[in-house]
């Protein structure tokens, strides 16, 4: 039990995908100006990257190494395509916001970086544990991106208008604010993570 | 031709795909440690762009469209671009070696390049034809090119640069490109 519980923090921060492993940036800058839109994205990648990894490892020793990567990649394409066309049929005006992100979950690095280099390796409940713990890790970034962006941006918090139109920035709703935005949350994951390591080491 | 040209500069400019629109960050982290790599990389993402758009639009327009298997746009688009870049690797292996070696590494991280996948997903959302989807690919991929080459160039100054402590390393390359992203954004009025 242990174990599945280290495997499933383990993506929160310490290899969190986006802060720290920095891969599979684009989605999460490009579609974090609202909150609604970073939390669906969040869940759809989750979702895909868990089905992915529970599919890959439970047929991991049917899988000839040769032809191993394209045998993942229909994998996960298949199950970015129900994302899609769920999402199409009972959120299209999500689904529209979002435009080419959510077949671009296909070819996202963290979800083939996963495959690769965990469950192909690794039994299905440590899939499922990492799967969890690597899609939540990227969910939260997303939310806290969408934020901050949000609120500075267009003066929303979570739904409620509290910064009035004069005084918002538009340079946070635009692309060079999720730059910036998340240029600042790196440097702060990495003070935290160093933090965690400095407390480890006085113990 | 005006058509194509506004086609054109606006996929390079206006919307560039790595600074307004935020496709294929990780090689524009990953491969601009310095101008030469990103030079080569650029090159293979504009050689597998324009095939890539030249196999799929007709793929999608006379085998998927009238067969009613749109669904499956996403499943043969990845797999059509997956074994191009393979045939492509053993044909220049084969015929250029000399390209191949200059190339070479950067086809096999190429397959899984966002930029490829979502032009040939734009092209279609946006009802292009063959001639103006081929030119919308270059436009693209000759932006990604510009965007990887200036930020290349600003990382070899950036590292005789006094930094803030807390922006060492890759919070001052977000930075960098949010300026750049700025910088971008003055295209927008280019073409009305």
């Amino acid at each position: 039990m242990k174990k599945y519980i280290g495997l499933f923090t383990n993506g929160l921060l310490k290899e969190n995908p986006l802060l720290v492993i920095m891969i599979g940036l684009c989605s999460s800058l490009a579609v974090t100006t609202r909150l609604v839109n970073g939390v669906g994205m969040g869940l759809a990648m989750t979702f895909v990257l868990l089905m992915s990894e529970i599919m890959i490892s439970a047929f991991r020793k049917m899988i000839p190494t040769s032809i191993r990567i394209p045998v993942f990649i229909i994998i996960i394409a298949a199950f970015t395509t129900i994302v899609d066309l769920v999402m199409k049929a009972y959120t299209p005006a999500l689904s529209k916001s979002m435009g080419v992100f959510i077949p671009l979950i296909v070819v996202n690095c963290i979800i083939m970086g996963r495959v690769e280099s965990f469950s192909y390796k690794s039994t299905v409940g440590e899939s499922i544990a990492d799967a969890l713990g690597m899609g939540m890790g990227y969910t939260w970034v997303l939310c806290a991106i969408s934020i901050v962006r949000e609120l500075l941006g267009a003066g929303v918090f979570l739904g409620m208008k509290v910064i009035p139109d004069e005084y918002t920035v538009g340079f946070f709703s635009q692309s060079p604010g999720g730059f910036f935005v998340f240029g600042i949350l790196i440097s702060v994951g990495f003070a935290m993570n160093r933090a965690i390591e400095r407390k480890g080491a006085v113990k | 031709m005006n058509d194509l040209l506004k086609i054109f500069l606006s996929a390079m400019l206006i919307e560039n795909v790595v600074l307004i629109r935020f496709i294929a960050l990780c090689p524009f982290i990953g491969m601009t440690t310095d101008v030469k790599k990103s030079v080569g990389m650029s090159g293979a993402v504009l050689f597998v762009t324009a095939l890539a758009t030249a196999a799929t639009w007709p793929l999608y327009m006379f085998v998927l469209v009238p067969l009613h298997l749109e669904f499956l746009q996403i499943l043969t688009f990845i797999l059509v671009i997956a074994s191009l870049v393979q045939l492509v690797e053993f044909y220049l292996k084969k015929s250029a070696p000399a390209l191949y070696s200059s190339m070479g590494v950067y086809l096999t991280l190429i397959t899984t390049n966002c930029a490829i996948l979502a032009v040939t997903f734009d092209v279609i959302t946006k009802g292009y034809s063959l001639v103006e989807s081929l030119t919308f690919a270059v436009g693209v991929a000759s932006g990604f090119a510009l965007a990887l080459i200036l930020l290349a160039g600003i990382r070899e100054r950036i590292k005789i640069a006094p930094i803030p402590a807390f922006l060492k390393g890759t919070p001052i390359l977000f930075i960098t490109a949010a300026l750049l992203s700025m910088a971008f954004g003055g295209f927008a009025g280019l073409i009305k």
